[in-house]
């Protein structure tokens, strides 16, 4: 087996929650990203799922190192991320770009699309020697769907959709390994978000691009993902194959957020299984004791509120199998649930 | 049109809103955008219909203008006729639909942050109806205001009800917004994309909330939404809209297994689904129309990948092709006929 490009272990981010202004004191702390480890292979897709709150975007700035990490490791093929400075830092920033979810305001309106597809240029001008980057720029236009002659307009004369491809063009421009799209398609209607998608996959297989696919569409994330990571509450609590995750789920978590989604098939009505549940997600600067899901689980018990589940491959009924391969989940009640889709 | 589909449609009596042939255009110094051209449906007691369009597609305005609430200037409502029980509201005085708007229709919207008043509590806002339309006491009016909470099975209601709106999550807002829209008791309720900026488990709750208060009180639901899935989990009937307007008109199950009309058919493929995977997704080529500027004969014909120059020169009539379906489509009678 090849290394993985990215390899992430017990990365944390807290931010600190201050009162007072000129005697400012820190009173605690958000736990927005809580001590999560994952491997990204290259060519793979890392599918990131959770509702709003659990640290998914946090995670993509933190790996983007638009935030500074509180604690925990990075290796970008070998080498630790969050050392780098400088010329480093600068190479590395062109190994990983990333794709935001807004393409009304991730685009700047007062430059032209030549302009912001061609800036990373200015930074890495050992990528494309300035004669040549004006031909760059409508190969990359072209390579996204986009009419390489509207080099001179302005982000205002594209729509939603194109505006992600313009976004996408900036991403590629620097032929980066990783590419972390954080939400790239939650703001565009269903017919766009396809064409996007599909847009996605096929650079993929072109480049040999890895994707940190950060959404809480589980659709799109399973439509695109390998492997899937289940978030909530800043921790990982399931992580699997798409197949695993979606097929077999084992954390009840991961369970109601499936029966949750409704499925586009009226004959389905009434026949799936439905798991609701109640209240909301805590506050991650408050989480609860021992496993931080328990507030809203049907299955917990004193055991939950004690001791907090690690995410480790589990044998059904949640004892922990230290020889197994591959669908860890954080439950100590871990069981097999093979039909919350159908 | 309406009376053609006995079938989908109830008694009289039953039905309540009929929309017929509705115009709508917002002006500008510059020019026209014919936002509304020609929609039509209707809703009965007790049922759920759900009104599935992409952004630009019309389906708020149309809620908007039956309820009365559309901003005019730039909107103009250029034709068409909307009943409530039979009566006329667009020429109804704006007294008489301020009588009808929360008595009988009500209307919740999608982000409760911004529809709720930040600068009184919850309560105070629920109670207000009760106050000015039922005249009740201050006293009574917040003890009903508990009641509705309670309804809407807001925890700890007694207590809730002194709160302000920054104070409840997401999913309590839109509950509160419910019970807001319910405390006169209405019997149509416009939920204009009520789960949209909600996360998928609560959003699974509201619908359940929504649903069941639907049927414990007979009201018919207009459900306004993008999202197929959960048009698929409640609705009765499906209206879909493009380019201002209906595309096609089924119940639910003949909708999802045979679309009659590409749109419908497009927007069926390209979502991604939860229980398949691998499947290249089937997106529609190209952008909606601008609204000022729509192409001649079918709307969705550069678009399409079935059309034809007839498409092109003649523009589809919604026509009626049995039991209850209706689409705008030259080539509907094929496409509900495929096996």
């Amino acid at each position: 087996m090849t290394e993985p490009v990215l390899q992430v272990r017990d990365l944390v981010k807290h931010f600190p929650v201050t009162q007072g202004v000129v005697f400012k004191r820190t009173i605690g702390h958000v736990r927005a990203v809580d001590g999560v480890s994952f491997d990204l292979n290259k060519g793979e897709t890392l599918g990131v799922v959770g509702e709003s709150g659990c640290g998914k975007s946090t995670l993509a700035q933190v790996l983007m190192r638009l935030e500074q990490p509180t604690s925990g490791t990075a290796l970008f093929e070998g080498a630790d991320m969050f050392a780098k400075k400088g010329a480093e830092l600068r190479e590395l920033r062109r190994q990983m770009q990333v794709v935001l979810q807004d393409p009304y305001t991730s685009l700047n309106p007062r430059k032209t699309v030549g302009d912001i597809v061609g800036e990373p240029f200015e930074i890495h001008p050992e990528v494309a020697p300035k004669e040549d980057r004006q031909r760059r720029v409508q190969e990359l236009l072209d390579i996204v769907g986009l009419n390489p002659g509207h080099i001179r307009r302005y982000p205002h004369q594209f729509s939603g959709g194109q505006r992600q491809r313009i976004g996408i063009a900036r991403a590629l421009a620097l032929r980066p390994k990783v590419i972390v799209c954080d939400e790239p398609v939650s703001a565009l209607d269903v017919s766009i978000q396809a064409q996007v998608m599909n847009l996605l996959g096929e650079l993929q297989s072109e480049f040999g691009l890895s994707y940190i696919f950060i959404a809480h569409d589980l659709g799109v994330v399973r439509h695109l993902s390998d492997r899937v990571a289940v978030m909530y509450l800043g921790k990982m609590v399931e992580t699997g194959t798409e197949d695993q995750i979606y097929e077999h789920p084992q954390h009840p978590y991961t369970q109601a957020l499936l029966s949750s989604v409704p499925v586009p098939d009226p004959e389905l009505r009434d026949r799936r299984e439905t798991i609701r549940l109640s209240g909301d997600v805590p506050s991650p600067a408050n989480p609860p004791s021992g496993c931080r899901f328990r507030t809203r689980c049907w299955r917990a018990q004193d055991l939950c509120a004690e001791q907090q589940p690690e995410l480790e491959v589990r044998l059904d009924g949640g004892r922990i199998d230290p020889d197994a391969e591959g669908h860890p989940s954080a439950c100590h009640f871990a069981e097999q649930h093979p039909h919350v889709v159908k | 049109m309406s009376t053609k589909d006995e079938k989908a449609g109830g008694s009289p009596e039953s039905r309540l809103l009929e929309v017929d042939d509705l115009h709508v255009e917002f002006r500008s110094r510059e020019e026209t955008a014919h936002v509304l051209n020609g929609v039509s449906y209707h809703v009965d007691a007790g049922e759920t219909l759900a009104v599935l369009g992409e952004s630009g597609s019309g389906k708020s305005v149309t809620a908007q203008t039956v309820m009365g609430i559309l901003d005019t200037p730039p909107g103009h409502v250029t034709g068409g006729s909307i009943r409530y029980r039979g009566e006329e509201m667009l020429s109804a005085t704006e007294q008489r639909r301020r009588e009808l708007r929360g008595e009988n229709t009500a209307m919740i919207f999608q982000d409760a942050l911004s529809a709720l008043n930040p600068v009184f509590t919850v309560g105070f806002q629920i109670a207000e109806q009760f106050r000015f339309r039922r005249g009740m006491s201050r006293k009574d009016a917040m003890a009903k205001a508990v009641e509705m909470l309670d309804m809407v099975q807001i925890p700890n209601a007694g207590q809730r009800v002194k709160e302000f709106p920054h104070q409840f999550s997401g999913g309590m807002r839109q509950r509160a917004m419910i019970a807001m829209s319910l405390a006169l008791d209405p019997d149509l309720l416009i939920a204009d994309e009520p789960t949209t900026a909600l996360d998928v488990t609560v959003q699974a709750q509201i619908m359940d909330l929504l649903d069941e208060l639907r049927r414990e009180r007979d009201m018919g639901l207009v459900l306004i939404t993008h999202d197929l899935g959960v048009v698929a989990e409640v609705a009765d009937r499906i209206v879909v809209m493009y380019a201002g307007r209906i595309m096609e008109q089924a119940d639910a199950h003949s909708l999802y297994s045979q679309p009659g009309h590409p749109y419908t058919e497009g927007l069926m493929e390209s979502i991604p689904r939860l229980d398949m995977k691998g499947h290249e997704l089937a997106s529609i080529k190209g952008l909606p129309p601008n609204p000022s500027d729509t192409p001649p004969g079918c709307p969705f014909h550069p678009r399409c990948h079935r059309a034809e120059d007839e498409c092109r020169e003649k523009r589809p009539e919604l026509h009626d092709l049995g039991a209850g379906r209706l689409s705008a489509c030259h080539f509907a009678e094929e496409l509900i006929s495929r096996d």
